[in-house]
């Protein structure tokens, strides 16, 4: 009880100090924090993010400070990180990193003038905390699309972190969409159960080109699973993931969904100066250009791209859903009918295979 | 050439220098790096050892200290038990998993009943866990003669599989839209292990670190089975004469620190950590092993190096978020320090003779 209390005068002094009730007509100087999972130097999640926050330096110059704390545990460290940032005078912190979600929601309580933002969680418990995300089942759709049209075993792969929903929605518009275009595609599934380890991330993509995968779409943040296909002399092909991973071009990586954080972060620290912040639940797809399709090389035949291509534009202009029924479960039961796409909610709870994909859930 | 020659007996003065001026070196050499990355190596420092116990936040920061030393001494001294009789369990982590599971499984097969006796029961199923996992390598060993080092640390990676499965599957929140993860203990209040004193981070894992330390300690300087873990570790066909029965250590020494880190794990998961998650081990059960030798295998040394470990942790993170210095680095500092006990630890045993003393020395 005596910390709390410490902690919410402590907040409460800084929140004067920094000009609390000049709140809602902005502020002068705005310090962002930003809590990473990976090391910046990650070259996808992590970069995409850090390059968010260079963005918002760009923009606002000596108006914005910021602060960022590299590989931050999910979990108890997490908490003691954000109470120093918030400590240290922090008036907004993102915790780029589902695992974050309590820890943020904890901190959140005991600082309600510090804003909090959490990437790709669905708690805001407190009227501080805001939630935003990325529909990435979209970049999926392009890729899986490209994975049926290339693969000659009839054989793909995904490198799946963590079963959670995120990587759920991944995995099955990836298929869905191969499927589409090749009937006769069967998709592997290798867990990881890490966000970031460059030797996990290689051994897995091995034993998914061991199995005669020659397509490997990845849901971890390094580059080493496109450095293991690119072993394969040409005859596997993948993707870059969350960021372009341009130096694997033309192959193996032959395009790459990019995570485009820095309008969001442009936009809600823009918002603070101003005064205009309000909570907020954002989930923005390829329309609102959070996520980008990085450029389809020409180590993929013409009609491919083409192809890869008007399912991007398909659903930049709202005319396809990468999850449009009929869709069964993978056990046989209905989940959506003729015609009817997925609902939000059901995608953000996603803890399913559809119909088609043998991999087992690791239960 | 300078040699290195054999001591007649170990060192007693660098048995107890050794820590001290490991730190030391690790200041002067992580000084170097920091400055050689165009950051103040002093103020970097400060920043690591000073600021947690004295600085403007110290007043958060002191309770993190104890939070994060208590898992890492509590299982470290488990450690040192079987390390000083020369049985090397270095799966400490997946006992740390198991032990959390075991305990947790108990707290949430109840819920949300209210009863004083729910906590009770979910450290000494915690305990169990702990025991259980660590029996694996031990009966392994004493059976068929198989090598507790692999064995332990192999089912570290088991347990991290089946740690993976209670979040998304048996230990699941039923209420966590579909998320993985389980309910949070926090909610919970029967089953929550909350600070006992709030401002020194202490909570009954802390508790229990303390306590262990002096338990441990009487054991190995007053009782006969101290006496044999020792005599094991340092001449072991002494031991078999003396009747050790080395069947009977090994499942002794593999028993303990199984409950111990089983017994963390579970302080961990009902408080500070708060739920079961995929990934909700951070290294403590191998980060004990630095701290067991950094506290020379004793239980009060251990303490402090417990400690001094936290420090280097939570000193770290300031250091990293105000200063702007990349995790690596912390981590490297952090390596450092297990580098250089080794490396003086060399004088212990060792020492250095010059060519002309060692001639002299071959004359008499």
């Amino acid at each position: 009880m005596k910390r709390r209390h410490l902690l919410a005068s402590a907040s409460l002094a800084l929140g004067l100090a920094l000009g609390g009730s000049a709140f809602a007509q902005g502020m002068d100087k705005v310090k962002a924090c930003f809590v990473y999972v990976g090391p910046i130097g990650d070259g996808g999640w992590t970069y995409q993010h850090h390059q968010g926050a260079l963005a918002v330096q760009e923009k606002y110059g000596d108006k914005v400070e910021i602060q960022y704390q590299e590989s931050v545990p999910e979990g108890a460290d997490a908490e003691r990180v954000l109470t120093q940032m918030a400590l240290g005078g922090c008036n907004i912190i993102f915790t780029t990193s589902f695992g974050y979600m309590d820890a943020t929601n904890a901190v959140a309580a005991k600082f309600p003038d510090v804003k909090f933002e959490h990437a790709t969680g669905f708690k805001r418990d407190h009227a501080n905390v805001s939630t935003y995300n990325a529909r990435f089942y979209e970049g999926r759709a392009v890729q899986g699309t490209i994975a049926g049209m290339m693969t000659k075993s009839n054989k793909i792969g995904y490198i799946g972190s963590f079963p959670i929903p995120e990587v759920m929605n991944g995995i099955n518009a990836y298929y869905l969409a191969a499927k589409k275009v090749n009937p006769d595609v069967q998709v592997s599934v290798v867990w990881a159960f890490t966000w970031f380890d460059p030797a996990k991330e290689a051994d897995a993509a091995k034993a998914l080109i061991d199995q005669g995968v020659d397509v490997i779409a990845a849901h971890t943040d390094s580059t080493a699973p496109l450095a293991e296909a690119a072993k394969a002399g040409g005859a596997v092909i993948g993707f870059g993931q969350a960021s372009d991973m341009e130096a694997y071009k033309p192959s193996p990586r032959v395009s790459s969904i990019i995570d485009n954080w820095a309008p969001y972060y442009v936009e809600r620290i823009g918002a603070l100066l101003d005064g205009t912040y309000e909570q907020k639940d954002v989930w923005a797809g390829i329309a609102g250009g959070e996520v980008l399709i990085g450029e389809i090389t020409e180590a993929v035949p013409a009609e491919v791209k083409a192809a890869a291509e008007k399912v991007r534009d398909d659903i930049a202009a709202g005319t396809l859903h990468p999850f449009t029924g009929p869709i069964k479960k993978q056990d046989g039961s209905d989940w959506l009918a003729e015609g009817a796409t997925a609902p939000d909610g059901d995608l953000l709870g996603m803890d399913f295979f559809v119909e088609g994909i043998t991999a087992e859930l690791p239960k | 050439m300078i040699r290195l020659e054999k001591r007649p007996n170990p060192s007693r003065f660098w048995l107890y220098a050794t820590p001290p001026v490991a730190v030391l070196l690790t200041m002067v050499v992580g000084g170097i790096l920091f400055a050689a990355m165009g950051k103040n190596p002093i103020e970097v420092i400060r920043t690591i050892f000073w600021d947690p116990i004295f600085g403007e936040f110290a007043f958060y920061l002191r309770g993190q200290l104890l939070v994060k030393a208590g898992p890492l001494i509590l299982i470290a001294i488990g450690l040192a038990l079987g390390f000083r009789a020369g049985i090397w369990n270095i799966g400490a982590e997946g006992q740390y998993i198991i032990g959390a599971i075991c305990g947790a499984a108990v707290g949430l097969a109840v819920f949300p009943t209210e009863n004083r006796l729910i906590f009770p029961a979910m450290v000494i199923a915690g305990a169990f866990g702990g025991w259980l996992w660590a029996m694996i390598p031990a009966i392994l060993k004493t059976r068929f003669n198989t090598n507790e080092i692999l064995v332990s640390l192999m089912l570290v990676y088991v347990a991290q599989t089946i740690l993976a499965k209670a979040s998304t599957s048996f230990l699941k929140n039923p209420e966590g839209m579909g998320f993985p993860g389980s309910r949070n203990f926090n909610t919970y209040p029967a089953a929550k292990n909350g600070y006992l004193i709030e401002s020194l981070g202490l909570h009954w894992g802390g508790v229990a670190a303390l306590v262990t330390a002096v338990l441990i300690y009487i054991l190995l300087t007053r009782h006969i089975a101290g006496f044999q873990i020792r005599l094991a570790g340092q001449a072991p066909r002494a031991a078999r004469f003396h009747g050790v029965n080395p069947t009977r250590l090994v499942v002794m020494c593999m028993g303990i620190s199984g409950a111990l880190a089983g017994l963390a794990g579970l302080f961990e998961v009902a408080g500070p950590a708060g739920q079961i998650s995929i990934d909700f081990n951070t290294g403590y059960g191998f980060t004990a092993i630095i701290v067991a030798f950094l506290g020379r295998l004793n239980p009060l040394g251990i303490v402090l190096a417990g400690f001094l470990m936290a420090l280097t942790y939570v000193g770290g993170e300031m250091a990293s978020t105000n200063l702007g210095l990349p995790s690596a680095a912390i981590q490297v500092f952090q390596g450092m320090l297990l580098f250089f006990l080794l490396g003086v630890d060399v004088l212990t045993n060792y020492r250095f003779r010059l060519p002309a003393a060692a001639a002299t020395a071959g004359a008499k």
